[in-house]
């Protein structure tokens, strides 16, 4: 399995979690002190000396003010997970910092802070370890340097809100750096023997608490990218091009626009990045003028590939991809073909899911500018990393030259993963050597947008003359956004053909099976007609829905209730018996939590006529980051016009350390509902190379009458900290469409469920 | 013509063309930047201010039409952010990403002002048309009921 910190740097060797073998430094500056990486080089360096030469530009996690102020500076987007709030918790944890002291400062992309990725419910997954020992380097230094200012032995002291107190004497931390000298460097190991506070200690990790960017969000005061404003800037609005790709400007008719007041005119776009083919922006006094002249302005287009490309296009595609041997084998046991020849019978079944939109509901928008030199892109953004080298090739100028100006997000789910919306802003401000904001138009986001791609899969499972499983195979085809836009990300198959990890995931899951194969195709003609993107939890979103499909099918085949024949086959034996520390516990700690949401939901017990309750699990992103979630939902069929009512989801999660409890629930709330609302309300169709719902007048996401009563449980336990932003979005699909079959009696073996597909399935 | 209109308790001079949508110009030309564009077709509910103390969606309502009229956008909901449902939204931590919000509480507000003790039903039925892309309703229903029953403590 790949992982999801190496990035763009082939010749830093980085471990799973991104980070080289560098130590910490404590740098005194007149600022106060700075808590930083530094490279391992430096470590043999005097600190002061590495300071005096300028040798100190490290990654900096936090620093703290001769007033006692802490600031920890924050690489992530805030987009509705609190996320400064969880790490920066981690951090004061470790320090013994007052959380008062405590602030937030989400930082501009620099070099210095390392790389800018927020997604993959990676966030304190990746931080917990690191941010508790950059806290604990800090508290030794404290506690070292205000022992000697004390007068005491730093045996003698301990550190606490964000003092140092020893024999009845105490002095803040803010003095210390004052008055002491907290110069120091830690090697890896000197960092590996510090000591982090076992579980019980611990007094703000786990413990409920604010989240420090929500009143900013309600009243008003929050800004966004979109309200960002820079002196002398004029606005931008994009006329779309017809295909995504390969779509050439021919011709502009702006006659008609002359005559509105505020507009100035409008520019086709000429990208060296390639990212925005075919653009013209519309340029104007204001968003509203440029939105008037937009709707009299006729550009002649020469449209790319895909032009005609309908969505029954990109399924029969996929369906035709599966039928030959292409692709990567994610997953190759010995013996596949043979356990599928003895087998005694073969259940065989195929799902297929929709095009989803993002539909973050703060339109994609950026300032650019030239400053002093240099580029800068005012814009929320979850992957700055991965944009910056692109902004630099669309500028002709190499990427250090770029900054990017952080903002709050109005809403990300995967779609800010992308930054191809900043390329024009910039292209713009380049052409016109003035600052220019460019405004998508709802419809112009939703046409813009990098979508979940279409799905197909096959899957089947072998059994024996006992009904034992002795095989099962699962092929997926998808649009794979990892090749359209991080291709240094893709995993080699044990075929040496390579996969998108994140088109397949899921697939490889922890039930026992016998001989096991797991195969991914890229739909290329996906690939080709849009940019197919990362859309919250990306192939588990699809795999999750075929595979707990399957497992009930699979169940019922056999003559088993679904939670037993799930229980039977995870057993945490053999390759899924988990490893230390991500998964420890393995497959076991999956039937744990179906155990416990199967006892809180009356599993087994009657219910009315047409309602049915349904199960699913998944371990969330990634094998090597298990989030461990079971979900049981509870539905009514109307079995006159097919109509689903979701009544109550119940979920069950076992993520690990919990560091910020009432985050971690509002997470997964959303999350939850999320996955019903793609389930039961969203999902669009290609139309002619685009997508057919660009509004809220067709596309329709869950509003607040249809939420279902929720119930939400963590599993306690000291386990690593992994991640909980996408993981329950994809066991509540299937849980949905397994609630059905219970309630009536009818398979749906596509999302969305349409009331139509559920008549259909009961005729 | 500049149109002439109150907002947020002062005398403004809007001079613009009639159809500008109210929401372009509280945003770009008075700065009230917490009224958020989320649809454009008055469907989202991201734009929603106060008409003469009624919820209306500034997206598709033209200035043209406001001369004489009293608009109430976020900014003006109270002097310090303490109305009674931005209290409640904070102590029931409703935000996430909190783009929708500004909507949502000014829908809101408009309900309880004519409804001070709303069921369930009539909370659903109100905020209906207020998207929450985040889908924080479970949250958003329980700040609206703590608000109505005047019991803002923080649940966390």
């Amino acid at each position: 399995m790949s992982n999801p910190s190496v990035q763009q740097t082939p010749d830093r060797t980085e471990d799973a979690k991104g980070i080289t073998r560098r130590g910490f430094m404590i740098g005194a500056t007149s600022a106060g002190f700075t808590l930083a990486f530094i490279p391992s080089a430096l470590l043999t360096a005097t600190p002061a000396q590495a300071m005096a030469e300028n040798l100190f530009e490290p990654t900096i996690w936090y620093s703290i003010a001769p007033t006692g102020e802490i600031s920890v500076n924050i690489t992530k987007a805030e987009m509705g997970q609190h996320v400064g709030t969880a790490l920066a918790r981690i951090v004061a944890e470790e320090l013994e910092a007052d959380w008062a002291d405590i602030r937030i400062n989400h930082v501009d992309t620099e070099a210095k802070y390392g790389l800018f990725v927020t997604g993959g419910s990676w966030s304190v997954w990746q931080n917990f370890d690191l941010l508790s020992r950059a806290g604990a380097a800090g508290r030794a230094s404290l506690i070292e340097e205000g022992a000697k200012l004390l007068g005491e032995k730093p045996s003698a002291c301990k550190a606490e809100n964000s003092y140092v107190i020893g024999n009845g004497k105490r002095i803040s931390f803010g003095d210390i750096v004052a008055k002491g000298d907290l110069t120091r460097a830690y090697s890896d190991e000197q960092l590996a023997a510090l000591p982090i506070k076992p579980r019980q200690d611990r007094k703000l990790v786990g413990m409920q608490t604010m989240a420090t960017d929500i009143p900013a969000k309600t009243n008003g005061t929050a800004v966004y990218g979109i309200d960002a404003t820079y002196p002398g800037m004029v606005y931008a609005k994009p006329m779309m091009p017809p295909t995504r790709h390969g779509s050439v400007v021919k011709g502009v008719d702006d006659s008609a626009a002359k005559s509105i007041a505020g507009y100035q005119q409008t520019l086709v776009l000429d990208d060296p990045s390639d990212t925005v083919p075919g653009w013209a922006l519309v340029i104007a006094d204001s968003y509203h003028a440029a939105q008037r002249a937009a709707r009299v302005i006729k550009v002649d287009w020469q449209a790319g590939p895909g032009a005609q490309v309908s969505e029954a296009d990109l399924l029969q595609r996929g369906a035709e991809l599966l039928e030959g041997t292409s692709g990567s084998l994610v997953v190759e046991n010995e013996h596949v073909d043979h356990m599928f020849q003895a087998a005694n019978s073969v259940l065989q079944a195929s799902y297929t899911t929709n095009t989803v939109l993002h539909f973050q509901l703060e339109p994609v928008n950026a300032i650019g500018l030239e400053k002093d030199g240099r580029w800068e892109l005012h814009t929320g953004n979850q992957w700055q990393s991965l944009i910056l080298p692109t902004l630099g090739q669309a500028l002709g100028v190499a990427p250090e030259k770029v900054v990017m100006r952080t903002y709050t997000l109005g809403g990300g789910f995967g779609r800010r993963l992308n930054g191809d919306y900043g390329v024009p802003a910039l292209l713009a401000a380049k052409a016109l050597g003035k600052p220019v904001k460019v405004v998508f138009s709802r419809e112009d986001d939703s046409r813009f947008d990098s979508p979940r791609s279409a799905s197909v899969q096959n899957l089947s499972m072998a059994f024996d003359a006992d009904d034992q499983v002795i095989g099962m195979q699962h092929a997926a085809a998808a649009g794979w956004p990892t090749a359209a836009m991080a291709p240094f990300f893709l995993g080699p198959g044990a075929n040496g053909e390579k996969f998108d990890p994140f088109s397949i995931n899921g697939a490889n899951h922890w039930y026992d099976v016998g001989a096991h194969r797991v195969r991914a195709v890229m739909n290329d003609l996906a690939n080709e007609t849009f940019r197919p993107g990362w859309l919250r939890s990306v192939g588990p979103g699809w795999t999750n829905w075929a595979l707990e499909s399957f497992m009930d099918e699979a169940a019922h085949k056999v003559g088993i209730d679904p939670v037993a024949f799930r229980l039977q086959h995870l057993t945490g034996k053999g390759a899924n018996a988990g490893t230390a520390p991500n998964s420890v516990g393995g497959a076991k700690r999956l039937a744990a939590v179906l155990q416990r949401v199967a006892e809180k939901s009356g599993w087994g017990t009657e219910l009315p006529e047409a309602e049915g309750l349904g199960v699913a699990v998944t371990f969330g992103q990634e094998r090597d980051m298990p989030t461990w979630t079971a979900v049981i939902a509870h539905v009514h069929v109307n079995r006159d016009n097919g109509k689903v009512t979701l009544k109550k989801l119940n979920v069950v999660i076992d993520a690990g350390t919990i560091v910020h409890p009432d985050g971690a629930l509002a997470q997964t709330e959303g999350a939850a509902l999320w996955g019903a609302s793609m389930a039961l309300h969203e999902g669009t169709e290609f139309v002619n190379g685009q997508v057919r719902d660009v509004n809220l007048n067709s596309y329709t996401p869950m509003r607040m009458a249809d939420v279902p009563d929720m119930e939400i449980e963590f599993v306690d336990n000291g386990d690593q900290a992994v991640g909980l932003g996408e993981p329950a979005t994809t066991a509540v699909g299937p849980a949905i469409g397994n609630a059905v079959f219970n309630a009536v009696g009818a398979r749906v073996r596509h999302l969305p469920i349409t009331p139509e597909a559920v008549k259909a399935a009961l005729a | 013509m500049a149109i002439e209109l109150t907002i947020n308790g002062k005398a403004v001079a809007l001079d613009v063309p009639g159809d500008t949508p109210l929401l372009w110009a509280v945003r770009d030309e008075l700065g009230l930047k917490g009224t958020k564009f989320g649809c454009g077709i008055g469907m989202c509910g991201a734009c929603t201010v106060h008409i003469d103390g009624v919820a209306q969606r500034s997206c598709i309502t033209t200035v043209a039409a406001l001369n004489g009229k009293d608009v109430t956008t976020i900014e003006g909901l109270s002097e310090a952010g303490e109305h009674p449902l931005q209290q409640a939204w904070v102590a029931v931590q409703t935000p996430q990403c909190g783009y929708c919000q500004s909507g949502q509480i000014m829908q809101a507000a408009s309900l309880l002002a004519t409804n001070a003790a709303p069921t369930d039903e009539d909370i659903d039925e109100a905020m209906n048309g207020n998207l929450c892309r985040c889908m924080a309703y479970t949250r958003i229903k329980k700040a609206i009921k703590l608000a109505a029953a005047g019991e803002v403590e923080a649940n966390v």
